[in-house]
């Protein structure tokens, strides 16, 4: 039995199947290209107001075998078939159309929080005296896992920053971001030494976040008068310091657990004195996890990358190699990328 | 790439051997079969990481929070056997200094 459309047509009005039956008419006769242009304008029409895939092939066949009444009985048992389908197609199709009206208000909802997220980056600090500072960071998809926070006292000649990288991207990730974000900002002056820092942040981490989520983050405070830069690690990739001396790149010495995993975890301060000439690199895992032709990039290839730009001021060297690791990724960053890079000039 | 997951009981231990990759995708699977088995008083689970491949932030979530939970009940959460990538990965993250992470034979 074929399934019957009930009451009729409800969206197809009086004007619409007229038109339908006369452009149908005129194209079966003459088979000319402006009917079937005015059968797919007329589609759209009915689209707008409703008008389901079922309701349509229905009318076509009313139609059929009003103009035609003498069709072959295997013809008309066809078109029951095809009612039929079109049953099923447009309760697909209409869930499909719900789906994508989610989708849209998800979209907007990520938007604004994309927005919020943006909000929470600070900008970075500009004409600090004695060092060169560059930065850059990219998200891999709409928000960013990665946070970084740069803690200017010019008055104490104290910069403070850092680089976090939060498991996961979306919303959770940009939820945390303001928890990292403002545990930095309360804290008090005196409280600002790395691994002080880094202890404090541990223990409002892991009294807020879910038990499989953690952050790994380096804290630096670079002295702007002694130039000793000072840091605690997370569990983060080590910071990447370059000599001058010797023209050798080296990895910072990094010891410490990630964020949220022990209330109770301690945190080392370590030191690196930074003569003229040297750089400090402090970045994200989404740098080194860049895949090149397939593979992962090791390390070296990424201290190969720092060497053919570490003639340019900070700034300027920070956008080449981002530049660098978006061509090496073929275009497609799988993960989140922040770099920070502070050099020390060779003259003051 | 998919997340095989086999497991071998025997009487208060637990042995799952993972195969493919750990990442956003396999992590839930890998979940939902290792929590209950932390979450059980005494029991030993012994995770064979050899044939894991890749394992992103996510897969390392995983563990941290089954070490979470295994501190609450007692039982016990052992790595084994993880790859000089994954290995790095426990090692920068600070993990290796508080999980049981060791290749076969020094276990």
């Amino acid at each position: 039995m074929v399934r019957c459309i009930e009451g009729g047509q409800p969206n197809v009005n009086e004007d619409m199947k007229e038109q339908y039956r006369t452009f149908l008419n005129q194209y079966i006769a003459s088979k000319k290209e402006v009917d079937l242009y005015r059968g797919e304008q007329l589609s759209k029409e009915m689209l707008e107001t409703g008008v389901s895939p079922e309701e349509l092939v229905s009318y076509h066949i009313e139609t059929i075998k009003t103009e035609h009444p003498d069709l072959p009985e295997d013809v008309i048992r066809s078109f029951n078939f095809l009612v039929e389908v079109m049953v099923g197609y447009g309760i697909q199709y209409r869930e499909h159309q719900s789906l994508l009206q989610k989708q849209i208000q998800l979209q907007s909802d990520i938007e604004v929080a994309a927005g919020m997220q943006q909000t929470l980056l600070p900008d970075v600090p500009h004409h600090i005296p004695n060092i060169d500072l560059g930065m850059f960071s990219v998200a891999a998809k709409q928000m960013s896992g990665d946070y970084y926070h740069f803690n200017y006292k010019p008055y104490r000649g104290y910069l403070g920053m850092a680089v976090a990288d939060i498991i996961g991207k979306g919303i959770p990730a940009a939820l945390c971001m303001s928890m990292i974000k403002y545990a930095i900002e309360s804290l008090p002056e005196y409280n600002l030494e790395p691994h002080v820092l880094m202890e404090n942040i541990n223990r409002v981490v892991e009294k807020n976040i879910d038990p499989s989520m953690f952050i790994t983050m380096i804290y630096g405070a670079y002295d702007l008068k002694t130039h000793l830069f000072q840091y605690a690690t997370a569990g983060h990739e080590p910071a990447i310091y370059y000599s001058q001396n010797d023209e050798m790149y080296y990895d910072l010495q990094s010891k410490g657990v990630v964020l949220g995993l022990n209330p109770d975890s301690t945190y080392t301060c370590f030191e690196q004195v930074i003569h003229p000439g040297d750089m400090i690199i402090l970045f994200s895992d989404g740098v080194t996890e860049t895949q090149k032709d397939g593979r992962f990039i090791q390390r070296q290839d990424f201290i190969q990358l720092i060497r053919e730009y570490q003639h340019l001021e900070a700034q300027h060297m920070a956008e080449e190699l981002q530049q660098a690791l978006l061509a090496w990724s073929d275009f497609d960053l799988k993960d989140d990328q922040t770099i920070i890079i502070v050099k020390r000039p060779e003259k003051p | 790439m998919n997340l095989d997951i086999t497991r071998e009981v025997k009487q208060h231990s637990t042995i799952l051997t993972l195969k493919g990759e750990v990442d956003v995708y396999t992590s839930p699977q890998l979940k939902h079969q290792l929590l209950p088995l932390v979450t059980e008083n005494n029991q030993e689970v012994v995770v064979n990481l050899e044939q894991v491949e890749y394992m992103d932030s996510t897969g390392l979530g995983v563990f941290i929070g089954a070490l979470k939970a295994s501190k609450q009940s007692d039982a016990q959460l052992k790595l084994r056997n993880p790859q000089p990538r994954i290995e790095r990965l426990f090692q920068i993250t600070g993990l290796q200094d508080v999980m049981d992470i060791k290749q076969e034979e020094e276990a």
